[in-house]
């Protein structure tokens, strides 16, 4: 019993980290209508910014809110500078450009700082809490991550910015009519995105340790984390993060072996798309032919 | 080979295949004296880059021609690869009789998945398949009794007889080129006619394409199975002229430089797939010279400048060129469609 619940808590830290990263994939694909597969290339590189200031003697919570700015700033730029001279080009090229990128960031993480795996400090308490059914880390990063889906929902729910980026996502036309610049709101979409996807990568690297090639297991889970809530409903993901973490962890303990997590995660991928492509709580897409 | 056969399925007319039947027979007669120039490790790298064109010309026609997007194709490279190995290792079958059970294996594999990926729309397949390229090393780990685990599987490499007098680099280069040739022969006839105008009136227009009788599941279906199989078959050639296959050499960055090869040599070509072999094989043992990761960074700065520079691929260039500058070509070829890669919806 204490090792099922043991198991659950520790699903639930995991899985809050699939639901950050889901959720900067869903943000990406409300506004832009692709997925971006560099989302977890680039919460590595953000991460990796975090280990160097930490590194330099900047006090671990003073280095997270600097990566998370830096993160959003990069994010925008991004936006900016490469991903709109494709706007409006067909998938495939959006697909090859989102790769692109993926491959840079994971090369330039690779070169700078080298393919050593790297220890990544905790700011948590490790010892073990509760009798020994959840570390401080794992409740430190429930609490976090909770911390920080609230202050987006606020934020999208009761500042003009955030309703103005909603209302880009939404209706672009209605939405510049009424003066909106449509495109710095994507902008700030994948700002927001990426310094989302920093708070995930900070959270995760004391786990998984830090090394470039980090994430893309974890942006596999945010995958089918966002699939399964359903990729047009951002509540939704962070639903499908929990369910996919505390899943990942049963499964993984009582069902198969560890080797197949990552098929399991494949697998769940293909089911919901086959069986229920719009996930637990997405809307239907509706397609004019 | 390489001059004409651009983006183009439709069959060219007379002076253009002139045109074509030089640059192939020029590019065979190419193939056939290399070895002799070379050094025999440089015997082996062109091999390998055969295999990786074989495998590129797989994910051209699916991608390319057929606008369903693949950013998984090591997987089926891995089956091919893997296959090959078992039947050499576990049941002491000959090398050459190992292709063609490679690639009939991936040719399944691929239908059961080209099955699923019919519901899916474009991204999604891309999403799907780039999540089974993270699975397929730890999937292989798996079943290590099969797949020799971590460790991987060694085998023996194919000696030349000893009436020949060549090297056995040689001996597997040439054997490997005459698959190579028959597997593009194959292709180049299975897009150039009714199939590929099939293919591609699929991916530019799926409703008028059904409406005008061509069956979408059975096409889309077979471009996935047909795919695998040329990709599998690549794997077969790969794990035959290494002598070695672990699951670590057939991670996501092996899908990922099959999809750069492909959008540099050009995705909607079957000539890209040879431009892309020889990229994805030599661009990196150039780079690695720089830093480890400089392969990768050069791969992503490339498939970012063709994706705006050159979205039609080397193959596609040389076309352009040839149409602007050779007159005959302007009557052969000048009339064709230009598509972009992926300018379907």
């Amino acid at each position: 019993m204490t090792q099922l619940t043991q198991q659950i808590l520790s699903g639930v830290a995991t899985g809050a980290i699939y639901a950050s990263l889901a959720l900067a994939l869903v943000m990406i694909h409300q506004a832009t209508e692709s997925v971006n597969f560099a989302q977890g290339e680039m919460a590595m590189f953000s991460t990796y910014i975090a280990w160097s200031l930490v590194q330099v003697g900047t006090p671990f919570w003073i280095a997270f809110v600097l990566t998370v700015v830096i993160s959003f700033i990069g994010g925008v730029l991004i936006e900016r500078i490469i991903v709109r001279p494709v706007e409006n080009a067909p998938v495939l090229s959006h697909v090859i450009v989102f790769i692109g990128l993926l491959v840079i960031f994971s090369a330039v993480a690779g070169w700078i700082f080298t393919y050593t795996v790297k220890q990544f400090p905790s700011p948590f308490p490790t010892k073990p809490l509760l009798g020994g059914a959840v570390t401080g880390h794992d409740l430190g990063v429930i609490g976090v991550t909770f911390v920080m889906l609230i202050l987006l929902f606020l934020f999208f729910r009761f500042t003009p910015l955030g309703l103005a980026m909603r209302a880009a996502a939404q209706n672009p036309e209605s939405a510049r009519l009424v003066g909106i610049r449509v495109g710095w709101m994507l902008a700030i979409g994948w700002g927001l995105a990426a310094a989302v996807g920093a708070v995930a990568g900070i959270m995760v690297a004391p786990i998984l340790f830090l090394d470039p090639h980090m994430m893309s297991g974890v942006l596999l889970y945010a995958f089918a984390a966002a699939l399964l809530g359903g990729i047009s409903s951002p509540g939704g993901a962070v639903l499908g993060g929990l369910i996919v973490g505390v899943l990942e962890n049963l499964v993984g303990t009582y069902l198969i072996a560890s080797e197949l997590k990552l098929t399991m995660a494949l697998a769940l991928i293909i089911i919901v798309l086959v069986v229920k492509p719009s996930g637990l709580f997405g809307a239907h897409a509706v397609k004019r032919v | 080979m390489a001059a004409t056969s651009g983006l183009a399925t439709i069959p060219v007319a007379a002076s253009g295949t002139n045109w074509r039947r030089i640059g192939v027979a020029v590019a065979i007669a190419a193939a056939l004296v290399l070895p002799w120039l070379v050094s025999d490790y440089r015997v082996f790298q062109f091999t390998l880059a055969g295999s990786y064109a074989v495998a590129l010309l797989g994910l051209n026609l699916l991608t390319g021609y057929n606008g369903q997007i693949s950013l998984g194709h090591g997987a089926f490279f891995a089956i091919g690869g893997y296959t090959a190995a078992i039947l050499m290792h576990r049941l002491g079958v000959p090398y050459y009789l190992t292709i063609l059970p490679a690639g009939a294996a991936a040719f399944i594999v691929g239908v059961l998945f080209g099955l699923p990926a019919l519901r899916l729309e474009n991204l999604y397949l891309a999403l799907v398949t780039l999540s089974m390229a993270v699975a397929t090393p730890q999937f292989l780990k798996y079943f290590d009794h099969w797949t020799g685990g971590s460790q991987g599987i060694v085998l023996r490499k194919p000696a030349a007889p000893t009436w020949l007098p060549i090297g056995n680099d040689k001996w597997l280069y040439y054997q490997m080129l005459v698959v190579l040739l028959i597997v593009f022969w194959a292709g180049s006839n299975l897009l150039a006619g009714r199939t590929g105008r099939a293919l591609v009136a699929l991916r530019d227009h799926p409703i008028s394409a059904t409406v005008m009788g061509i069956n979408p599941v059975f096409y889309k279906t077979c471009a996935f199975g047909v795919s695998a199989m040329f990709t599998g078959i690549a794997g077969a050639m790969a794990a035959i002229a290494t002598g070695f296959v672990a699951p670590d050499s057939f991670n996501v960055f092996l899908s990922i430089s099959f999809l750069v090869g492909s959008v540099v040599g050009g995705i909607a070509t079957v000539a890209g797939a040879v431009f892309g072999g020889f990229f994805i094989q030599f661009i990196p043992n150039l780079a690695n010279d720089i830093s480890d990761a400089a392969p990768w960074a050069i791969y992503g700065l490339f498939l970012l400048a063709f994706m705006y520079a050159m979205p039609t691929g080397i193959a596609g260039f040389i076309r352009t060129m040839a149409v602007r500058y050779a007159p005959k070509f302007r009557t052969a070829v000048g009339e064709q469609p230009t598509s972009q890669p992926g300018s379907h919806s």
